[in-house]
């Protein structure tokens, strides 16, 4: 498929621009551009092909069964859609009056009234705009709360698990502190006594998700919440895993000090082939005066931005937050109501039954329960037929099924983590447990056909040595290397 | 009820064949102790027709640019979305489909972020454009973090004409990055190259803004020159939708271009979400955060797309990665390449000029009228500064109250200019609004 | 285009998968058989400068697969007298002749009684068996 600037011809155009009878300004010359950007030249027509062309390259929740692991790739509801694209919220400017954005402040309110009671944790800033950010955020709350309190020097470090998502230990180095890893036990759940041996004086926190990148509900979660608060440290809850137990059990009670949501994930803004997300906030009573600034109050029946925090932060991020996913967030949420439960209830038991029914086709590395996903290994067909997970994944693909998160947790090797969402039906998930029964057939048959799998997408396995040896990262007007046909 | 239907049919099977009697078994690896043991005290459940009628409601309490004529800018502007964005933000899959880290399935995104990075590249005149970062605000802490680590230096320069929501995210992020952020106050309404300069020593880079936040036109090679000299890193923060007619920054000497994307092809949307880019110079993409798409081919020779070069990033390189971002921005970056792609080479220079010669006109207006400018010997590109000889925020309320929102209040984050107001003039303002935003504030204020 | 499976009996071994050839007072060093194998094919060296000086069991560069980045040990210290430009301009050499052409520094050593705590080529593969 062509770029859009190979369907470009010089002189081409699409829209056009107002111009009004008034006195040309020149710009300074010393500050004039030379000569015009090589942006594309093309009709409206033409536009809309080629984007209508991209989008028939690629997949989403939209076109099929999405079960990757740690990402809750659930129905994104078209009714958020709508919504957010209402004239009062899609055309309101930032900085626009309080007094004339009451119905943004409102929302915004109500929807962190959902996110307290949902985490059990009072205060909220809905400011980060994705889950690392949240994290970040959450870091340098904690680092405010200890400086403070006179401990901020002697408390350098924080503790993540060996099942931790890359985003927690490179939120710990932007936040400026020390990485410590616990180790996992054979159940799944954190080893208390490795624990035990690397919280001290010098620890700040934790920072965990429950239920793990396992999908396992961590059962000593009181005894290690514990272990920190003797020490005087605290607990940091990733939310990428809430939803698993969204009224069933809250991070505030597990105790659990500052946690993040991912709005993306559990509460269904879409990803947008890489986002826009929303990371939001929820800490304690006692941390709440750190949070960045701007926060939403109530005065009465109004609202406004208050930006007299004397202990926050700051600011993370500009404006209020990402509005737009909040409106998304909201009208999820009110979907449900209390039921938020019912959410959870099926997440849990949608991934269970996948569990049933897959586990003696690959090898289970933890025999219990899951949560609302769950990790297999496709060790047994590597040893058995030289076949490994990224082969099972390209594989998939043909069957018309995304990929399931492959080669993570890092502790399980040929990884493949499966989350199917409680928006599956049944009859979708049989269907994805008769295409890996069927990969599993074809590895002992035909090995062959996985390996250089998929077949049927628009390209097949793509050379990332190459893309990394020699990266081509934008179009070259003067001559570039690689038509359509392959390598010039 | 919401998004889930479970029959009694399905449960039961899917119950059975786990092996349990009820759904509330698989909740027993959740010690009792912990248990949320009542129901979640929250709004009710609302149906579809009732959920679009409380949000209505609720957007019906924004005073937005339909309703009130507004001349607010100040980093978000209400610049004209073409209706083809919606093309791009509306297909499902785009909309609904996650980071392409499968590239099998995902060329379609991948393609298009190839194309958003080499758009960015040639407004910005830099060689190499990530996939997107949070926001204009954000993409200034990338900046210095990737100058930290470029030049082993701890100090970062910032122009007081800087954005202030800019500067402070950066100090924000600072002392976790291990900076000390330098300010250089602004010299009627533009930033002094001699005195950046000599701020300059030692620094790890130097943060300016072109047009700046008076919407004045900074001597912004000057001002690259000095941090060059000073063997800093040049940060330029520039408007996308001045590109056609202000020069690149990478023409004049800038290691690193960022800013904040939205006035090229996103809705105001009361702040977000938008995209922030970042480009730079070539020697610098293995310090860039972010996601980068990369161009190679298939085992069968046809042309493909990929994300490249993720050693940088958090899920391989973890603690040591060039940041943590994973989620960024991508479906309003695709959006600021279909609006690029629509409006094209000419359209986008119209349109700085269209701005420009609006702007220049609002300005003579208002002098007309009386009022001040309070930079009046500098040139500007679509806003400008005027002061109204009162308090602003006073005047603001009162001009809504005529239904005109005459701009933003610089003295909340600058001294001396409590009687000042941002005046922002974009494309879809006409003549007839510069008339009426005259009279409002003669009237209000004259 | 990856080198058979082997571990020289000339050369010492660290057990971060790193091997060193002494070579009078100076000591060239590398990543063994088994590092490239768990990398992948090699697309980035990140090398030190000439002159810096490094210290055993610390890094002193990066090694990068596609997939993967490792840190790049090294079994003693010294300071560097020259580093392979060849892996830098084709980091695949590494993978290809890990111990010959596939060196990465050689170093003028500062405690030679530092090779007595490194493994011989049997102890090492006992090592990487166990991996």
């Amino acid at each position: 498929m062509d770029l859009i600037y190979e369907k470009s011809s010089p002189g081409r155009r699409a829209g056009g621009v107002p111009q009004y009878d008034l006195p040309r300004v020149e710009v300074p010359a010393a500050l004039r551009r030379a000569a015009p950007p090589r942006l594309p030249e093309v009709t409206e027509p033409e536009l809309v092909r080629h984007v209508t062309a991209l989008a028939d390259r690629n997949f989403g929740i939209d076109t099929g069964f999405y079960p990757l692991g740690s990402c809750t790739m659930k129905h994104n509801p078209r009714v958020n859609e709508r919504a957010a694209g209402l004239p009062g919220f899609r055309d309101l400017h930032p900085l626009q009056e309080d007094e004339g954005a009451q119905g943004a402040l409102d929302l915004m309110w109500r929807l962190q009234r959902y996110l307290s009671e949902i985490t059990g944790l009072p205060g909220v800033s809905l400011q980060p705009a994705a889950g690392s950010q949240g994290e970040l955020t959450g870091l340098m709350v904690m680092r405010a709360y200890f400086t403070d309190r006179g401990e901020g020097p002697q408390r350098d470090t924080i503790i993540t698990a060996d099942t931790a998502h890359g985003t927690n230990p490179a939120s710990v180095t932007m936040a400026g502190y020390a990485l410590e890893k616990v180790a996992t036990d054979a159940r799944g759940n954190l080893d208390l006594a490795d624990l035990r041996t690397k919280v001290n004086e010098r620890t700040a926190g934790l920072m965990l998700t429950n239920p793990s990148t396992l999908g396992l509900f961590d059962e000593g979660i009181e005894e290690v919440a514990e272990i920190f608060h003797d020490a005087g440290a605290l607990l940091y809850y990733d939310g990428a895993n809430l939803n698993a137990v969204v009224g069933h059990s809250r991070p505030g009670d597990m105790g659990f000090d500052i946690v993040h949501i991912n709005l993306h994930k559990t509460f269904s803004q879409p990803h947008g082939g890489g986002g826009p997300g929303g990371g939001p906030v929820a800490v304690r009573d006692t941390i709440e005066p750190f949070l960045p600034s701007p926060q939403v109050v109530r005065d009465g029946n109004a609202f406004r931005l208050d930006h007299d925090r004397p202990k926050s932060i700051g600011r993370v991020r500009g404006f209020a937050g990402p509005f737009g996913v909040f409106v998304r967030s909201y009208a999820f949420m009110r979907a449900y109501g209390p039921e938020l439960r019912e959410m959870s209830d099926v997440a849990v038991l949608n991934a269970n039954y996948l569990l049933a029914r897959l586990r003696d086709v690959f090898e289970l590395p933890y025999d219990r329960h899951c949560m609302h996903e769950f990790v297999l290994s496709a060790r047994n067909l590597k040893r058995e037929h030289g076949i490994t997970a990224l082969d099972v994944a390209k594989r998939l693909m043909d069957f018309g099924i995304h990929p399931p998160t492959v080669y993570f947790p890092l502790v399980v090797p040929e990884a493949l983590m499966i989350e199917p969402t409680e928006t599956e039906v049944k009859a979708r998930l049989d269907e994805f447990v008769d295409a890996m029964l069927q990969i599993s057939r074809e590895a002992a048959e035909d090995p062959e056909l996985l390996r250089t799998a998929p077949h049927t997408r628009p390209v097949t396995r793509l050379d990332e040595v190459r893309a990394a040896k020699e990266p081509v990262v934008r179009y070259d007007f003067a001559g570039h290397t690689t038509t359509q046909a392959g390598t010039r | 009820m919401g998004y889930v239907s479970l029959t009694d049919d399905d449960r039961s099977a899917m119950l059975e064949a786990i092996g349990v009697s009820s759904i509330d078994e698989l909740f027993d690896q959740i010690p009792a102790g912990v248990r949320f043991g009542r129901e979640l005290d929250v709004e009710p459940a609302l149906t579809e027709a009732e959920i679009m009628r409380l949000l209505e409601e609720l957007a019906g309490r924004n005073a937005h640019t339909g309703v009130e004529l507004s001349f607010l800018g100040m980093g978000v502007y209400d610049h004209y979305v073409p209706a083809v964005v919606d093309v791009v933000m509306s297909r499902g899959e785009f909309l609904t489909a996650y980071t392409p880290y499968q590239p099998e399935m995902s060329q379609g995104v991948l393609q298009a972020i190839f194309e958003y990075q080499t758009a960015i590249c040639e407004l910005t005149g830099m060689d190499v454009s990530n996939a997107s970062g949070y926001d204009g605000c954000t993409v200034a802490a990338d900046a210095c973090f990737i100058a930290r680590h470029a030049t082993g230096r701890s100090k970062v320069v910032v122009a007081e004409a800087v954005n202030p929501m800019v500067r402070q995210v950066v100090k924000t992020y600072a002392p976790g990055f291990g900076l000390d952020v330098v300010e250089v106050s602004q010299r009627g309404g533009a930033t002094d190259a001699d005195e950046l300069a000599e701020a300059s020593a030692d620094a790890a880079a130097v943060l300016f803004q072109q047009p700046n936040a008076f919407g004045v036109l900074e001597d912004a090679p000057a001002l690259a020159a000095a941090a060059g000299d000073a063997g800093a890193l040049a940060v330029a923060h520039v408007d996308p939708v001045s590109l056609g007619v202000l020069e690149a920054p990478g023409a004049y000497g800038s290691a690193i271009a960022i800013g904040e994307g939205q006035g090229a092809g996103n809705f105001q949307s009361y702040g977000g979400p938008h995209y922030g880019f970042l480009a730079a110079r070539s020697d610098l993409i293995r310090r860039m955060p972010g996601r980068i798409v990369g161009e190679t081919v298939d085992a069968a020779g046809r042309r493909g797309y990929v994300l490249t070069l993720q050693t940088r990033e958090q899920h391989i390189r973890r603690e040591k990665a060039t940041s943590n971002m994973t989620t960024n921005q991508t479906l309003l970056a695709l959006g600021g390449l279909v609006y690029l792609s629509w409006l094209g080479p000419q359209g986008l220079v119209e349109l700085g000029e269209t701005c420009m010669s609006l702007a220049e006109h609002a300005k003579g207006r208002l002098q007309q009228a009386g009022f001040a400018l309070a930079f009046p010997d500098q040139p500007t590109f679509k806003e400008f500064a005027v002061r109204v000889g009162r308090d602003a925020r006073e005047v603001i309320r009162e001009a809504r109250a005529r239904g005109v929102h005459p701009g933003y209040a610089l003295g909340r984050d600058y001294a001396g200019l409590d009687d000042a107001l941002l005046v922002a003039v974009t494309e879809k303002r006409t003549p007839a609004d510069v008339d009426r935003l005259v009279d409002v504030l003669t009237e209000v204020a004259g | 285009m990856a080198a058979p499976e082997s571990y020289p009996d000339d050369l010492k071994y660290h057990r971060d998968h790193d091997w060193a050839r002494v070579d009078g007072d100076d000591a060239v060093l590398g990543i063994t058989w088994f590092a490239q194998d768990s990398l992948g094919e090699l697309v980035h060296f990140e090398a030190p400068e000439t002159g810096a000086t490094i210290g055993k069991d610390s890094a002193y560069g990066e090694v990068e697969s596609v997939k993967a980045v490792s840190d790049v040990i090294a079994p003693l210290s010294g300071g560097i007298l020259e580093v392979n430009q060849g892996v830098v301009d084709a980091p695949e050499t590494v993978n290809e002749d890990p111990y010959g052409d596939g060196w990465l520094i050689r170093i003028r050593m500062s405690d030679p009684s530092e090779l007595d705590a490194l493994m011989d080529a049997a102890a090492y593969r006992a090592h990487v068996a166990e991996q």
